[in-house]
């Protein structure tokens, strides 16, 4: 109908920003560069997945790389947002965000510290020592942290500037393995919540968003994904359409059905005729 | 100009001879002609781009040099 509208045509970006720090995105997509099988498809998928914000990872310099992922986000206007991974330990973790800060010029950092090769899950006791030493030396600092409300609500405590609790073990597509614990922890969080590892596919990162996180951050489900540039396509729309479902208001489940079709004024007709099937 | 004894240092984890005294920018230089997107650490600190002249090298000193590759 010419001039209707809806009561709420849902907010453009500039109508839901995004902030992290005093930061704010259009994208609530952060992208990893990890497992990308060259730098020009991660670029395309970059591109395609309309992300701001990007992690790399701190490695020795080796003089026989060509290309650098930096080039690739500088050209392209993207935030770099440099990780801890591969550290086991709150020290290894502090050093390897101070020359991350030397490196790169940034102040904020994706705070990794793992227990063990074979799980990659958070060291809570070192994430959070990392975390505090990294906030009093001014960091803004996100946690990649387990699917627990109190580790959330501690390194909320501590100053970090989101929380980053991961919905399965990194690269294991598993998807969100514990719904409920999500729900718990954007439902205390005064910090934005980021879904960190475990999504596989588009499903999972619109269910991240619908549980109320503020964004998604994946690596893998794009650059291991048959076709990264695709999945990236899928994923930009996946939280996109997350986001505006969280925002809307899912009705509540029910355990029968609840007509959506008006029973007043429905007529009254003799169920056996006319004769089934019609002559 | 006089010969100078080399030490023995550790660059990203394997041992090298320089010549003792050699600075960090210096050392830094041989790995990597980038401008930026590198840090150093010596001996577990790190030691800002602008030190790296004034930074000079001795035996068992341990070097790491970093820049950002792919991840996460």
């Amino acid at each position: 109908m010419p001039g209707s509208r809806a009561v709420h045509d849902g907010p453009g970006p500039a109508a839901d920003p995004f902030t992290i720090a005093g930061t704010t995105f259009a994208s609530r997509l952060i992208m990893g560069t990890g497992g990308a099988p060259s730098l020009e498809v991660l670029e395309r998928s970059l591109l395609a997945s309309g992300t701001e914000l990007t992690t790399v990872a701190m490695r020795r310099v080796d003089p026989g790389v060509k290309g650098s992922v930096l080039g690739v986000l500088a050209r392209n206007g993207i935030q770099v947002l440099p990780n801890t991974a591969g550290c086991f330990t709150a020290g290894e973790a502090v050093l390897t965000a101070k020359l991350a800060r030397e490196a790169l010029g940034t102040n904020w950092v994706k705070l990794e510290v793992v227990a063990d090769e074979r799980t990659l899950l958070p060291d809570p006791v070192g994430l959070l020592d990392a975390a505090e030493a990294l906030v009093d030396d001014g960091f803004v600092v996100l946690p990649y942290t387990n699917d627990d409300p109190v580790l959330a609500r501690r390194l909320e405590e501590v100053g970090c500037a989101a929380v980053m609790p991961l919905g399965s073990p990194i690269g294991s597509g598993l998807g969100i393995r514990n719904p409920h614990n999500f729900q718990l922890i954007v439902e205390q969080a005064g910090v934005p919540v980021i879904l960190d590892a475990g999504a596989g596919t588009a499903s999972d990162a619109t269910l991240a968003m619908e549980l109320g996180c503020a964004a998604v951050m994946l690596a893998s489900a794009v650059t291991r994904a048959q076709e990264p540039v695709l999945m990236a396509g899928a994923m930009r729309h996946a939280v996109a359409a997350g986001r505006l479902a969280r925002l809307a208001g899912r009705i509540p489940r029910r355990h029968h059905a609840e007509a959506s079709s008006p029973t007043a004024g429905q007529a009254a007709l003799d169920p056996e005729r006319p004769a089934f099937p019609a002559g | 100009m006089t010969a100078t004894t080399p030490v023995t240092v550790s660059v990203n984890g394997e041992p090298r001879r320089i010549p003792a005294g050699l600075t960090l920018d210096r050392l830094v230089a041989t790995l990597t002609s980038a401008p930026a997107g590198v840090a150093a650490a010596l001996n577990e600190s790190v030691v800002p781009r602008g030190q790296w002249p004034a930074t000079p090298l001795g035996e068992g000193d341990r070097v790491e040099v970093l820049t950002a590759v792919q991840g996460g």
